[in-house]
């Protein structure tokens, strides 16, 4: 049999092809990254067995935002600025101190000897009036917080400058030192309603 | 000078446009991977603005796992029938605070089984937004245990 000569295929509607494939691509599609913190929710409580009451006073730490957005931390009007240093001083404690909260020497995986642990709480209050603006700035300035004392642990027992360099494995220990408790309180109705 | 022209005429060959399919798929291939599908179309006014400023951000990790609660002004053309103040969106309509339940739950039935605890809700709440509102929301998460949420932010610069 006589050999066919192939002709080629024409390829010069291909670009035509592309181009509309790329223009569906570039109107349907966004380039932004969501991006923001993340949180997790206590669950509903079955029964109220631990209420605020009967954690030791001196190991909570009240934030208030009313429907002004003012702030009232431990009784005391107090700017976002101050928060986050305020509440470093609070979770990392200091066992000589009455006034902060009380420490538990724990062993913790990963960490040759006991570590002593805070067991503070902060509790976040804010009103039905606050705006989500102010609401975000606290919260923000509360991880904070966090963020920068687990930093400093990470360098102080496994010599790396960021939390985020450490292995799995020492992230959880480090977690372990500084467990991120911020109680946000049943909502109430402070300032009368908005 | 005519004889220039002549000459010029002559020479002139179409560009090869052979490799413009090939140029064009690198770009749609760049764009495909760069980019990630628009959600819904929002109904209420929240533009990437309006979001409140962070410096703690993490990134939201798989897209397929979360879901998005919207909280805003209802859009000028919605507002006659909705009102002025602060709404809740879910996918693509205007909801209540006793819907978000429900959401969740169909949201939960969609997912596998296995990745469920994995499962986050992201609200992305107007800035100006009074906390009662989100307040209500939070408080549907708690009982539909749809416990882990994002509070979406943008970078503060």
């Amino acid at each position: 049999m006589a050999k066919r000569e192939i002709s080629e295929i024409n390829a010069g509607s291909m670009a035509d092809i592309a181009f509309l494939l790329l223009i569906f691509f570039l109107v349907t599609t966004t380039m932004d990254v969501d991006t923001g913190i993340a949180r997790q929710l206590p669950p509903i409580p079955e029964d109220k067995a631990k209420t605020e009451a009967e954690i030791n006073r001196r190991n909570i730490f009240i934030v208030l935002i009313n429907a002004q957005d003012r702030l009232l931390v431990n009784g005391k009007p107090m700017n976002v600025e101050e928060l986050k240093d305020k509440a470093k001083e609070f979770i990392k404690s200091d066992p000589n101190n009455p006034e902060l909260p009380t420490m538990v020497e724990t062993k913790i995986d990963g960490i040759p000897n006991p570590v002593l642990v805070s067991e503070g709480v902060i509790s976040l209050q804010n009103d039905r009036g606050t705006t989500y603006k102010k609401y975000m700035e606290v919260q923000n300035e509360l991880v904070k917080a966090y963020n920068e004392l687990r930093d400093e642990a990470a360098l102080q027992y496994f010599g790396k400058r960021r939390f985020d360099d450490l292995t799995e494995a020492e992230q959880e220990a480090v977690k372990k030192i500084y467990p991120q408790r911020i109680s946000e309180a049943e909502p109430k109705n402070i300032g009368g309603k908005k | 000078m005519a004889k220039f022209n002549r000459k010029r005429k002559k020479a002139s060959i179409g560009i090869s446009t052979a490799s413009l399919p090939d140029i064009v798929f690198m770009l749609l291939f760049f764009f495909m991977v760069a980019t990630t599908m628009r959600e819904v179309e929002l109904k209420i006014e929240l533009r990437n603005s309006d979001l409140p400023q962070a410096t703690e951000i993490k990134k939201l990790e798989k897209k397929s796992l979360v879901s998005f609660i919207y909280v805003g002004k209802p859009k000028p053309n919605y507002q006659r029938l909705y009102g002025t103040e602060p709404r809740i969106q879910l996918n693509a309509s205007f909801a209540e605070v006793s819907d978000i339940y429900e959401f969740i739950l169909a949201e939960r039935a969609k997912t596998d089984e296995a990745v469920v605890p994995l499962m986050t809700t992201s609200l992305k709440v107007h800035q100006d937004t009074k906390m009662g509102i989100v307040t209500d929301i939070k408080q549907e998460l708690r009982k539909a245990s749809a416990l882990k949420i994002n509070y979406s932010a943008r970078k503060k610069i």
